[in-house]
């Protein structure tokens, strides 16, 4: 007797509403205010605050942007911020590379040194501003490039070298010591088998470092004025005894939020790997 | 090639002390296989070889110079890591030159030597791959391939098997034996692995708690092991240990094992042992066989046994009876014996039974 296969009916799978509505309305979340500040920064003045308001601006302007770059000059804050972030960052990279290194691998200072580290970030900024705006008037680095780049690189260490730290402890020591056997000399073996392989925990780091240095802005603004200020502290001219600016403001935003996206973009697979802390080797 | 000496060495990590006084002498092209089981001190031992630690005490001497202070990359030795440790972010032509491009080699003999190495090990396709897309075997020969081509003095394997399934594993083991033979450098060799040891060696260093137990060529350990620990280590299944008392009488010695009294072999020297001395008798399965002759050969017990467990492995059966209470382990033809209780006459080769103090373990 011939069995007659049963049709098999393929499984449709069913429309995941749920999923849509949540993502639906995540989106919504990360994106209605960007889209609010951009379409702010391209609306005419008196369009601020217009009760309907006006959700597509009919005659979209530049104006807000050249003041905000030229009367207001943010461009000269943010060529500053550019220097400082980048310089700090680098700096960060490199000491907090090397520092992590010797704490993982050779254990320097015990286990109190790594912790010391760390704890330097348990200090309220605020106690120490004033300190460092004295030291800094008296050496000659208040409103200064140098001047900022250290400070930031000194509040951006603890946390690179403690991601690094991890990445390199998560790193199996094998391959360096068959480096070592191979011919390297310890500098070799880290500079050309533990540094290559740590590159994601380095730029992930690196991602950090900058984002904190790009974003600061109370030791910007006390530890600078008319020449070395950086970008966030340039916001402050547009809450005046004249009332909001709200067109610059937002003009600036946008502005200021291209080198991080840009940043993001680029350092995206690393980040994602570096994130994960050594956990996930190829 | 060089022969390597090491002199009283110790290495203490905090209050931990982890190798304790080991003397150690490895001739010229020896194959030479550390075993011991985990946290005996033999990877401490290769890696203070390879100057990957620092010794506490004592020296190493490397063809007849002492290589304590030389670093790693001074000491011409090549080390095959048991997690392979290959840069995984180069190719595998690029990992196997690393330590002659390290060494400022020119580059047309790296590529020359490279290409070499790959032909001998059979990797020559691999070349431009990367190590994630090989398989364990693939990268252990690589790693082998990486040692190779240096041509060093000495070859160290920190358990180089142990991460590879069975069946490659045989193949592997096979394929480093072959490596020494045709090579023929001084190559010391890590393992837990009692068959590993045995295979491979031409003087296993059996080690434990930091000190050299016994070491010798491996049939030596095999039939004349020292102490209990190393008869148990060596040899599987394990070697059965039977309590008794030693009983002599004039120029006859015997072990009572309760009720039986097995003949100790005439002329078996039983130096310092005294009448009435507590032992153990150590019997591997291979010196128990089904009687088959009406009367016992010279030197052999025999023992009517009830087998209670029988695990068959094909050619042959291993058969476990109880023999004055406790558990013997015999390694039977399979035809000899079909199932589980049976009764079956058992010959017992006293010639290479081993005995034992029973207080102290050491062989008598």
């Amino acid at each position: 007797m011939a069995a007659v296969a049963p049709v098999r009916r393929p499984k449709r799978r069913s429309i995941p509403v749920g999923r849509i509505l949540l993502l639906g309305f995540f989106l919504v979340f990360v994106l209605w205010p960007l889209y609010w500040m951009f379409n702010t920064s391209i609306k005419p003045s008196d369009d601020y605050l217009t009760v309907p308001p006006v959700w597509f601006p009919t005659a979209p302007t530049l104006v807000h942007y050249e003041a905000a770059l030229f009367a207001y000059r943010g461009l000269d804050g943010l060529i500053n911020s550019l220097i400082i972030s980048l310089s700090a960052t680098v700096l960060s990279a490199l000491f907090g590379t090397l520092m992590a290194y010797s704490l993982a691998r050779y254990n320097t200072g015990g286990q109190h040194l790594s912790f010391w580290v760390l704890s330097q970030r348990f200090l309220p900024p605020i106690g120490i501003v004033l300190p460092v705006f004295l030291i800094y008037r008296g050496v000659g680095l208040y409103d200064t490039h140098i001047g900022l780049i250290i400070a930031y690189t000194v509040f951006t260490l603890p946390v690179s070298v403690w991601m690094m730290f991890a990445y390199f402890r998560g790193m199996p020591k094998s391959m360096e010591e068959a480096a070592l056997v191979d011919g390297c000399t310890r500098w070799e073996a880290f500079w050309r088998v533990a540094v290559p392989l740590a590159a994601p925990g380095i730029v992930a780091a690196a991602v950090f470092a900058f984002i904190a240095c790009w974003t600061e802005f109370f030791f910007a603004l006390i530890l600078t004025s008319r020449s070395a200020f950086t970008l966030p502290t340039v916001f402050r001219a547009f809450i005046g005894f004249q009332g909001a600016q709200y067109g610059e403001a937002a003009a600036l935003a946008i502005v200021s939020l291209v080198p991080s996206i840009a940043l993001g973009v680029l350092a995206q697979r690393h980040l994602v790997r570096g994130l994960t802390l050594g956990a996930v080797r190829g | 090639m060089a022969e390597v000496r090491i002199t009283g060495l110790h290495k203490r990590y905090g209050a931990f002390h982890a190798v304790r006084g080991i003397d150690l002498d490895i001739r010229d092209g020896e194959f030479t296989v550390l075993v011991g089981p985990s946290g005996c001190g033999k990877s401490t031992l290769l890696r203070t070889i390879a100057g990957l630690e620092e010794s506490s005490e004592g020296t190493i001497e490397i063809g007849g110079e002492v290589v304590n202070d030389f670093r790693p990359r001074d000491r011409d030795v090549a080390m095959v890591f048991q997690d392979y440790a290959l840069y995984p972010h180069m190719n595998v032509a690029k990992n196997i030159g690393f330590g002659l491009k390290a060494r400022k080699m020119p580059k047309p003999e790296v590529d020359a030597r490279v290409a070499e190495a790959a032909r001998m090990l059979g990797i020559t396709p691999l070349l431009g791959r990367f190590p994630r897309q090989l398989s364990g075997g693939q990268r252990q020969r690589v790693a082998i391939g990486r040692a190779i081509v240096r041509n060093p003095r000495i070859f160290l394997f920190d358990e180089p098997l142990s991460n590879l399934d069975a069946q490659l594993r045989d193949e592997m083991r096979g394929e480093i034996k072959r490596l020494h033979q045709d090579i023929a450098t001084t190559m010391i060799y890590v393992t837990h692995d009692q068959i590993e040891a045995m295979t491979l060696a031409d003087r296993i260093v059996l080690m434990r708690d930091g000190m050299i137990e016994q070491q010798g060529a491996p049939l030596d350990l095999f039939e004349r092991p020292a102490s209990t620990f190393v008869a148990g280590f060596l040899g599987s299944p394990r070697m059965s240990f039977l309590p008794g008392t030693l009983t002599l009488d004039g120029s006859a010695a015997a072990i009572r094992l309760s009720e039986a009294l097995l003949p100790v072999a005439p002329g078996r020297s039983l130096n310092g042992a005294i009448d009435g001395q507590a032992v153990l008798l150590g019997l591997r399965p291979e010196h128990l066989t089904r009687a088959h002759a009406a009367t016992p050969a010279q030197g052999t017990f025999r023992y009517d046994a009830t087998i209670d467990l029988l695990q068959p492995t094909g050619s042959r059966s291993y058969a476990t009876f109880r023999l004055a209470g406790a558990p013997v382990m015999a390694e039977l033809q399979a035809h000899d014996v079909s199932r589980p209780g049976e009764r079956l006459p058992i010959d017992i080769n006293m010639n290479r039974a081993s005995i034992f103090d029973a207080k102290t373990e050491r062989a008598i």
